[in-house]
């Protein structure tokens, strides 16, 4: 084995690109497994096992058992899956939303600016939960009304960014040039804007995905939306609440642990991702 | 001094009157396509029980039955003479039970607030001139797990150690049950406000630490530090004497910029605690349709939220110099 194969078994001499590009890979691992496994699980390990109910973690069962004998490990499972899946959803729209109204803002003159800059002003002063309780309350909660409400609610930060890039890409020198050699605004738009607004906008559709999931288990655990039977991870936290008092703390540590780590995951892979997308910091 | 506020303060207010002028138009929007009944909320599960006349009497007391621009009005008309309406669930006017249980939470959020803001200047400023130091790892560590971490689970985590476990802190409430608020000793409150205090604390630790890291990183490699460095003064004093000042402030307007989530946050800790604040109010409001009070929350916080902001503006253009000699443009 030569030299060049043999540090691919050492991980501590790893350089930063490949650490990086290791890190992504392992997230990506990560929630594969979370959603193949949430499907291979299905509907076993939901049943009911009454005489196996309250048990601490144990091999058979590493989450424990809740008070009717179903096994914890496959209700956190399918409870993150339904949670990873608002999540996404709601960053996904949220981004596009952002998307359209940055772009808007910075190209379509300057009254469109002040209105949408005046609208990020406006959606960013009251706290996120509040206006996260009256949208899900206006749509009479379930799942639609928790994305609604995390759609509403976070496209302020990542319309500022795109809006920024934009007024700063148009002003700049290259665009001017390609706009003086006779260049259509929409062949601008294409081959120059584009690629500088694609990787940011894919890092901030990332780094929604932390933030959207986050509220949107706060929300279900809030008690809006989802109903007793779609166990999302928020619903699971606070059903818990009530066994806490008797001592099965397994029920709220567990689920809650595994959340705060595919959340972690999510964060670490926006954060590679920028990284890598950046050209100057995609060698570091 | 007094030339450049008060043309601030002026505009700043002109802003908030139209922003709440939006606010309560939109959120009267939501809330009147919301599906919800609000007698259907409002009554419960025994809803089987009521008679359709009596329904018809909620409904002409509350006025359900005109259409939503007459009822807005209303509303409106109502809401510039400083009247929010009747508070369906507490069967008080909304202004009195905001007011009450804001009292409430304005000790849980002052506390959680200081305590994060102080330990997270102090955490940020180490980590930062201890740039890539193993403690610098170790905070960073922290505050970028603790951004990822939600707060209802802190509490729970902490609800079950301290109070089922150990038996320190209270299981809920903001003070023993069967007394009332002005019953309660100022221990007992204490008491009681500890840990969603320190669940708050403990995430809102997080922004700051990490801002104040970047910032103090800046300053440590700025010319200044280096000069200062270059007529022998130590890293910690370089830090503490020089880099403090330029970090100080930026930190202090985050801290005032943060009021939203620390609002958000209190909403969930105050869940977990079943601790009768503003937060558990907006939270009962929404799940059984208190239309009047959802909507004076969502005024209310608003401007608790533009309040930190103009303060923090403020503290920019009273201790910054170069801002104030700036004249026009705050």
């Amino acid at each position: 084995m030569n030299q060049a194969d043999a540090i691919y078994w050492k991980p501590w001499q790893w350089d930063r690109r490949t650490r990086t590009l290791a890190q992504v890979a392992a997230c990506l691992a990560l929630f594969t497994t979370i959603f193949l496994m949430a499907w291979l699980h299905g509907d076993h390990g939901l049943t009911t096992h009454l005489e196996l109910r309250k048990q601490a973690p144990s091999v058979m069962h590493p989450f424990g058992t809740d008070w009717l004998g179903r096994d914890m490990l496959a209700r956190t499972l399918k409870g993150l899956r339904i949670s990873l899946g608002i999540g996404m959803g709601a960053a996904v729209c949220s981004s596009i939303l952002a998307l359209f109204l940055g772009l808007s803002a910075a190209l379509l003159g300057r009254k469109v600016d002040t209105v949408v800059t005046w609208m990020v002003d406006a959606a960013m002063a009251s706290p996120h939960i509040v206006l996260l309780i009256l949208i899900s309350f206006a749509c009479g909660g379930g799942p639609k009304g928790i994305i609604l409400a995390v759609t509403l609610s976070h496209w302020p930060g990542l319309t500022r960014v795109i809006r920024a890039e934009v007024l700063q890409l148009r002003t700049s020198d290259y665009i001017r040039l390609s706009a003086r050699l006779g260049r259509s605004p929409w062949w601008i738009a294409r081959h120059h804007l584009l690629p500088h607004v694609l990787p940011q906008f894919m890092v901030g559709l990332l780094l929604l995905f932390p933030h959207a999931i986050l509220h949107a288990a706060g929300l279900t655990f809030l008690g809006f939306g989802m109903s007793p039977h779609t166990p999302a991870i928020g619903a699971l936290l606070s059903e818990s609440m009530r066994y806490l008092s008797m001592g099965l703390w397994w029920l709220a540590v567990a689920p809650g642990a595994a959340l705060v780590v595919t959340v972690k995951a999510f964060d670490v892979l926006g954060t590679n991702v920028k990284l890598l997308l950046n050209p100057r910091t995609t060698r570091e | 001094m007094k030339n450049t506020i008060i043309p601030f303060l002026g505009k700043k207010a002109v802003r908030l009157a139209v922003l709440l002028a939006a606010l309560a138009v939109f959120s009267f929007i939501l809330v009147s396509v919301s599906p919800i009944d609000p007698i259907d909320a409002y009554v419960g599960a025994s809803i089987l029980k009521l008679s359709p006349e009596q329904r018809e009497i909620i409904a002409q007391r509350w006025g359900l039955n005109d259409p939503p621009l007459e009822r807005f009005l209303r509303w409106a008309g109502r809401l510039l003479q400083g009247d929010f309406g009747i508070s369906t669930i507490f069967n008080e006017p909304v202004s009195t039970v905001i007011g009450k249980r804001f009292m409430t939470s304005f000790w849980l959020m002052a506390l959680a607030w200081t305590i994060s803001g102080v330990l997270g200047f102090i955490l940020g400023l180490i980590a930062g001139t201890r740039e890539n130091s193993p403690l610098d790892s170790v905070i960073r560590l922290y505050a970028y797990t603790m951004a990822a971490t939600p707060t209802f689970w802190v509490g729970m985590v902490l609800l079950t150690v301290f109070s089922v476990s150990l038996g320190w802190t209270p299981v809920c409430c903001a003070w023993p049950p069967g007394l009332s608020a002005d019953q309660a000793t100022l221990w007992q409150r204490i008491h009681h406000l500890l840990l969603p205090a320190v669940t708050l604390s403990l995430i809102g630790v997080a922004q700051i630490t990490m801002h104040t890291r970047e910032k103090t990183v800046e300053a440590m490699r700025s010319d200044y530090a280096i000069f200062a460095r270059a007529q022998g003064e130590s890293t910690w004093g370089v830090s503490l004497r020089h880099a403090v000042r330029n970090v100080a402030l930026p930190a202090v307007t985050l801290q005032f910029g943060s009021l939203g989530e620390l609002f958000g946050g209190s909403v969930l800790a105050e869940q977990v605690f079943s601790y009768p604040g503003l937060g558990r109010a907006t939270v009962e409001a929404g799940i059984r349709g208190d239309v009047p009070l959802l909507l004076g929350i969502v005024l209310f916080s608003a401007v608790f939220v533009f309040t930190g902001n103009t303060v923090a503006d403020l503290t920019y253009l009273a201790v910054d110099p170069r801002i104030r000699t700036g004249g026009d443009k705050p």
